[in-house]
């Protein structure tokens, strides 16, 4: 009665297999749902965009201000020893270095430049009619010539101290001194001892030796000539080459006082910045934690919005369960649906993330580094998510009865 | 004759006792255009679901293209439906917001057809129903008729071996509702082998044959020359 048709049943009977959708298909059937609902889009995903750009603010930052320490160390060097007096065998009995010791410590092998500094027991004021004991916290040293190349210090204004200017009363300021003595420029005076001492430069900032940030500094001979200097140094600093730092450290205390080796200190500047270094590093563990909170909200948030896809859209599933669509394919559907919509989160949030990272970085004059194991470590979580968060309603959308989902609402 | 669904005993209960099917015997050849009319609730629905393998049956055996139903996994029912039935819905069930064309293609989405294939095969499924000029339309800006079209292109565009179609003309007005009948007498003249379901004796009366059931049984059928009691 019929016509005869292309298909016979012969044919079909080895054929029936269900094909399997191409990637390009699944990213098609996935999107569909959130295309038609933008807004809801943006606010499930932001859940996540914000856990995500709180994490990555929070490691980016952190590893911002590391590698302006780093660099700042690179710069100044890890080959930098300071040996001072230390506590005397009998407490308040005061320990003094030998006048030689600078001599002695450059004869160390590897020692490259040596710098030493010596305290006064004066204060610096702006004028003489200020009482003699309000110091400011700021010391007086003697200082010889060769220390502000063992600092790697920069003069901010003015000239370093030298032979020329060391025939009358000069001082060098270091920075935080001449703020709070009010001196803005080399050229002033400022009153030390018995007499005005001529400004005649100021120090730029020194992370290796913030005590003499806080100084005053005289020449050597101008401080026994001037100021009564008993020419023995508080603090000999030296620089030696990279590969002898261990051994200098270990013959700086003989040499400087080889009697009573016990009397002197010998410490590394350089560590107290590389310590700060390795806490930078270390993540604020808190607010870590709040853009982990963040993060699992954003997942509860986009586990509801699919529920709620699964449920409105039942006469879509019933459709294409009649249209052929296998349970795994609307499974894989609602998956891919899910992980979208975290992963533009994940996006959002990265994205989010470094620009906040950006701003803080620039503000502080910082290097601006996002790593880039917590950009993947951020997108790879929200996959996760995505995927955790669809799973249950991408099983209940599976199991639909079709002949349900189909039901007139 | 090749037979196309050959049900025999075909029984469905559901939870809580209602017996929809009863002991249905259906055969249906190629090529033929039928009418499944019966009351409402009479069990047309669950027939239709029954045939179209949506639903299995709690006794008896569905035949569809020559596989029984019964041996066939969830996977490979679905590619039955996607190689050998079409649904045509009351409702139409078009995806809002995605052109006629691409509502269309969607009908070959789990064919494994490549999806330039697929879109070009729609461009003629419509054509063939008429809407060659409403391809970019979206069904909000569609009318009844035309978006019941859309529906018949997208069940059609496989070139299934049967069409089924469950109260087609619900939800239009007489007018497009003649329209969609006359759609489907051309694509039955084509070859298709279209089921239609409706409670409309008039239209039922319009087709070449007509299976009646009342409470789940087959009542009459013209096939048979067998008339209600
Ligand atoms: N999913 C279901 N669960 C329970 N009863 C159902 C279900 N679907 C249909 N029925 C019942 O089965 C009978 C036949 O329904 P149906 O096949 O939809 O009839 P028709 O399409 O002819 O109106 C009705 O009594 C209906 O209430
Ligand atoms: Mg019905």
């Amino acid at each position: 009665m019929a016509p005869v048709s292309p298909r016979t049943e012969g044919a079909s009977r080895t054929r029936l297999k269900a094909a399997r959708l191409s990637p390009r298909d699944v990213l098609h059937v996935g999107s569909a749902g959130l295309r038609s609902r933008p807004v809801r889009v943006v606010l499930s995903a932001l859940g996540i965009a914000i856990g995500i750009a709180t994490m990555i603010a929070v490691v980016g930052i952190s590893a911002s201000s590391q590698a302006q320490l780093m660099r700042q160390l690179d710069a100044l060097g890890t080959n930098m020893l300071v040996a001072k007096p230390g506590e005397g065998m009998f407490s308040g009995q005061e320990v003094k270095l030998p006048k030689d010791a600078p001599g002695m410590v450059g004869r160390i092998d590897g020692v490259q430049e040596v710098g030493a500094t010596g305290d006064l027991k004066q204060s610096v004021r702006r004028t003489e009619k200020i009482p003699k004991d309000e110091t400011g916290g700021i010391a007086v040293k003697a200082a010889t010539e060769r220390l502000l190349d063992v600092l790697r210090g920069k003069v901010a204004a003015g000239t370093w101290l030298n032979a020329a200017n060391g025939r009358y009363p000069s001082v060098v300021l270091g920075h935080v001194a001449a703020e709070r003595l009010g001196v803005t420029e080399p050229g002033q005076q400022v009153w030390i001892g018995d007499r005005y001492f001529t400004v005649v430069g100021v120090l730029g900032p020194m992370p290796l030796a913030p005590e003499i940030e806080r100084s005053a500094l005289v020449g050597w001979a101008a401080a026994q000539q001037l100021l009564s200097f008993d020419g023995h140094p508080t603090a000999v600093y030296e620089r030696s080459t990279d590969a002898s730092v261990r051994q200098v450290q270990k013959l700086l205390a003989p040499t400087v006082d080889p009697r009573n080796p016990q009397n002197v200190d010998v410490s590394d500047p350089s560590a107290a910045l590389q310590a700060k270094a390795a806490t930078e590093g270390a993540l604020s563990t808190l607010l870590l934690g709040l853009g982990g909170i963040a993060l699992l909200v954003g997942g509860v948030g986009v586990a509801n919005t699919m529920i709620i896809s699964v449920l409105e859209r039942r006469h879509e599933i019933g459709l294409r369960r009649s249209l052929g669509a296998t349970r795994g394919q609307i499974r894989i559907q609602f998956v891919a649906e899910s992980l979208m919509l975290s992963g533009l989160g994940g996006l959002a949030g990265v994205g989010l993330g470094a620009a906040a990272t950006g701003v803080y970085a620039s503000s502080g004059g910082l290097p601006w580094v996002v790593p880039l194991w917590a950009v993947g470590g951020g997108f790879g979580a929200t996959l996760v998510i995505g995927t955790v968060a669809g799973l249950y309603p991408a099983v209940r959308a599976a199991r639909l009865s079709p002949t349900l989902a189909l039901h007139a609402a | 004759m090749s037979t196309v669904v050959r049900l025999s005993g075909v029984t469905k209960e559901y939870a809580g006792g209602v017996r929809a099917l009863d002991g249905v015997d259906l055969t249906i050849g190629r090529g033929e255009l039928l009418a499944i009319a019966g009351p409402s609730g009479s069990g047309k629905s669950t027939l239709l679901h029954i045939v179209g393998t949506l639903d299995r049956p709690s006794a008896g055996t569905v035949e569809i293209a020559g596989f029984d139903v019964a041996s066939l996994t969830d996977r490979r029912l679905s590619a039955l439906r996607s190689q050998h039935i079409g649904f045509v819905f009351q409702a139409f069930h078009l995806v809002p917001g995605v052109s006629a064309r691409d509502n269309v293609a969607e009908g070959l989405l789990y064919s494994g057809l490549p999806r330039a294939r697929r879109r070009a095969l729609a461009a003629d499924a419509l054509a063939r129903v008429g809407l060659a000029d409403r391809m970019k339309h979206r069904p909000h800006e569609l009318s009844g008729g035309q978006k019941q079209r859309v529906a018949i292109a997208r069940a059609v565009v496989g070139e299934p071996a049967l069409l089924l179609a469950d109260e087609p003309t619900g939800a239009l007005d007489s007018a497009s509702g003649e329209a969609v009948m006359e759609l489907l007498h051309d694509l039955n003249r084509e070859g298709a082998t279209i089921a239609v379901i409706t409670h409309d004796t008039e239209i039922a009366a319009g087709l070449p044959r007509q299976v009646r059931i009342r409470d789940g049984r087959v009542v009459a059928d013209t096939a048979r020359g067998k008339v209600a009691a």
